[in-house]
């Protein structure tokens, strides 16, 4: 250490205000997605499952089931490349709960919770800064279902409504797997459960194959399942340019999840905080 | 303005049936370092959490700098610096993003950030390293940076929990010069150390915990006192002298001396120099053989076996990572 004295003693004690205000709380929010993404910068293989994935599963299902299912690749594009698009941003919501989990067992956390800012900042950032991932998820299984023919008939407006469409609704489901990641004793426990959520919730949809060739039980479920209306609403926005009702139920499902979960989120986060 | 820095009274945190602190009075006077001493599992990490607001006590009250820390936390936290046991800083991002990171949580401009980090990793001899992830980082760096993350805002009170423990013998003195400099410079610190010649070397006072109880308080030197100043090791060459050996420190040195779990080492407290002397010749005329003697200053064993009755690392006590309690602590 040098011998270079530290700067003058502490000013006389003046704490700062108890209550912080929003434009704080936002500031430091922020800077928490700004340190997410540092670590996303030092350790790109985090990135792994919105990079690689969708570009091996849009591969894969395409030329497995295309034939099969629609006859032949070129005439399956159009169908599953939105079920591949809701399925992949889905998935990678979880890593929004694991992470969190991660982050709160280390000792760095200790010194957040230390620090006189927003008690929710941590939490709101790394929703904040998982936004990112969504974006590039969305944008490697459009560019991956172009470049193997997908000619998207609603345009780039189209194309870009529906990715949009796909983030909030993936932004919506981190709330989910936030609250698994606080509640929960390990990440390896918030992984387990929220694929056992998700896997019923993304396979049991129109996401891969035309729902009336499913047995009549399984359409019933299918049909309300939010992920099928998303799908279809990804689909006619992207193939058509249309907005259809399936948006709005989209949007519904989606603010329902946020309606409930954010709150119980938050206050199980601000417990442990 | 009040000059206590910490008052705190009756502390309690249970967790299940182990009453990690168990009714812990503090009081920590503005501008001086105040030792917290004990072994693995005494409850001096659950004390320090709970006064840096980061645990709630199950009972009794503490101010930090006049400030309620269960009402007013939001205030301590304005107040403190914490560095943890384990370090609290972010693995992945590099010595200056970490510190740019707590720099704009604590308000500071993208520019006034980058500045505060770069002159503290300065401080602390981080400049080469800066741009480098910590997971490169040696156990002393990743300390230093955790307590320059700790400076960012000057906090006129800073918690400091073993900041020592793994450290080599040189980044260990390097440590506490920074430390003394905080000090010499207005700040209060409040520290946890296994290392009895480390709140030797750096406390004002010390309070000695145990199980969760303040078993002692007061200065080095008058910790010391008593325990005596030094301590006498006998090695016996033949187990069969133990008894008469044992009677003899009784006799010459006034108190019972303990003996090392093989049976052929004997520790005791010396009065005063002379009495070594004294001893030796009985022995001699007590045809007691030995095999080795040396004079150590008292370690945290005996001192806690002074003050409590019990060895630091016994059995009984409740259960932390294991260490090496029975180092010399002058070795």
């Amino acid at each position: 250490m040098t011998t270079a004295t530290l700067a003058p003693a502490p000013s006389p004690v003046t704490p700062r205000p108890a209550r912080i205000g929003l434009a704080t709380t936002v500031s430091q929010s922020v800077t928490m997605a700004y340190r997410g993404l540092l670590k996303v910068r030092h350790t790109p293989e985090q990135l792994i499952d919105v990079t690689f994935q969708p570009i091996i599963f849009t591969l894969m299902f395409t030329y497995l089931f295309g034939g099969a299912v629609s006859g032949s690749v070129a005439a399956y594009l159009p169908l599953i490349i939105p079920g591949i698009l809701a399925q992949t941003v889905i998935t990678a919501s979880v890593v929004t709960g694991v992470q969190l989990r991660e982050d709160m067992d280390k000792g760095v956390f200790d010194r957040f919770r230390s620090l006189p800012i927003a008690r929710i900042a941590p939490l709101a950032g790394a929703l904040l800064a998982d936004t990112v991932r969504y974006v590039v998820a969305t944008t490697i299984t459009f560019l991956t279902g172009i470049v193997m023919g997908w000619r998207p008939g609603g345009g780039f407006g189209g194309v870009v409504l529906a990715g949009l469409l796909v983030i909030v609704c993936a932004w919506a489901l981190s709330w989910i797997f936030a609250y698994i990641g606080v509640i929960a004793r390990s990440a390896t426990f918030v992984q387990g459960v929220s694929f056992m959520v998700l896997f019923p919730l993304t396979f049991l949809s129109n996401a891969f194959v035309e729902v009336d060739t499913l047995p009549g039980w399984m359409q019933a479920f299918v049909n309300v399942n939010p992920v099928s209306h998303l799908v279809s609403a990804v689909r006619t926005l992207a193939n058509e340019g249309l907005v259809t009702a399936d948006v709005g139920w989209t949007l519904l499902s989606a603010a329902v999840v946020v309606v409930i979960f954010a709150p119980i989120a938050v206050r199980a986060y601000l417990r442990k905080a | 303005m009040n000059t206590n820095a910490i008052e705190a009274q009756g502390l309690v945190k249970i967790f299940g049936d182990n009453r990690a602190v168990d009714g812990v009075d503090l009081t920590v006077r503005t501008g001086t370092v105040y030792g917290v001493l004990g072994p693995n599992g005494a409850g001096k990490t659950t004390t320090i959490r709970m006064l840096a607001t980061l645990l709630r006590p199950d009972g009794g009250e503490a101010r930090v700098l006049g400030y309620d820390v269960v009402r007013d936390a939001a205030a301590v936290r304005s107040l403190i610096g914490v560095t943890g046991q384990y370090a609290s800083v972010d693995e992945t991002l590099s010595a200056t993003e970490n510190l740019v990171v707590f720099g704009r949580l604590l308000g500071l401009s993208s520019r006034a950030a980058r500045a505060k980090a770069a002159e503290l990793l300065e401080e602390f001899s981080l400049t080469e390293a800066a741009k480098r992830p910590l997971r490169d980082y040696s156990g002393g760096m990743r300390r230093r940076l955790d307590l320059a993350a700790s400076l960012i805002a000057r906090p006129p009170l800073i918690f400091l929990d073993e900041p020592t423990t793994g450290l080599d013998p040189r980044t260990r003195n390097q440590m506490w010069d920074t430390i003394r400099r905080l000090v010499a410079d207005g700040s209060t610190v409040l520290l946890t150390t296994q290392y009895l010649d480390e709140a030797d070397q750096l406390a004002d006072r010390i309070a000695v915990i145990d199980r969760g109880k303040v078993v002692a308080e007061g200065t080095a030197d008058e910790l010391k006192a008593t325990v005596g100043a030094q301590s006498l090791q006998v090695g016996l060459a033949e187990s069969g002298d133990l008894g008469t050996a044992l009677s003899l420190v009784q006799q010459v040195f006034g108190t019972a001396g303990t003996v090392a779990p093989e049976g052929l080492r004997i520790t005791v407290p010396v009065p005063h120099a002379e009495a070594v002397a004294d001893l030796l010749v009985r022995f001699r005329e007590a045809s007691v053989a030995i095999d080795s003697v040396s004079l150590d200053k008292p370690s945290l064993d005996e001192v806690f076996l002074t003050l409590t009755g019990h060895a630091a690392d016994d059995d009984t006590a409740p259960a932390g990572p294991a260490s090496d309690h029975t180092e010399k602590v002058n070795a």
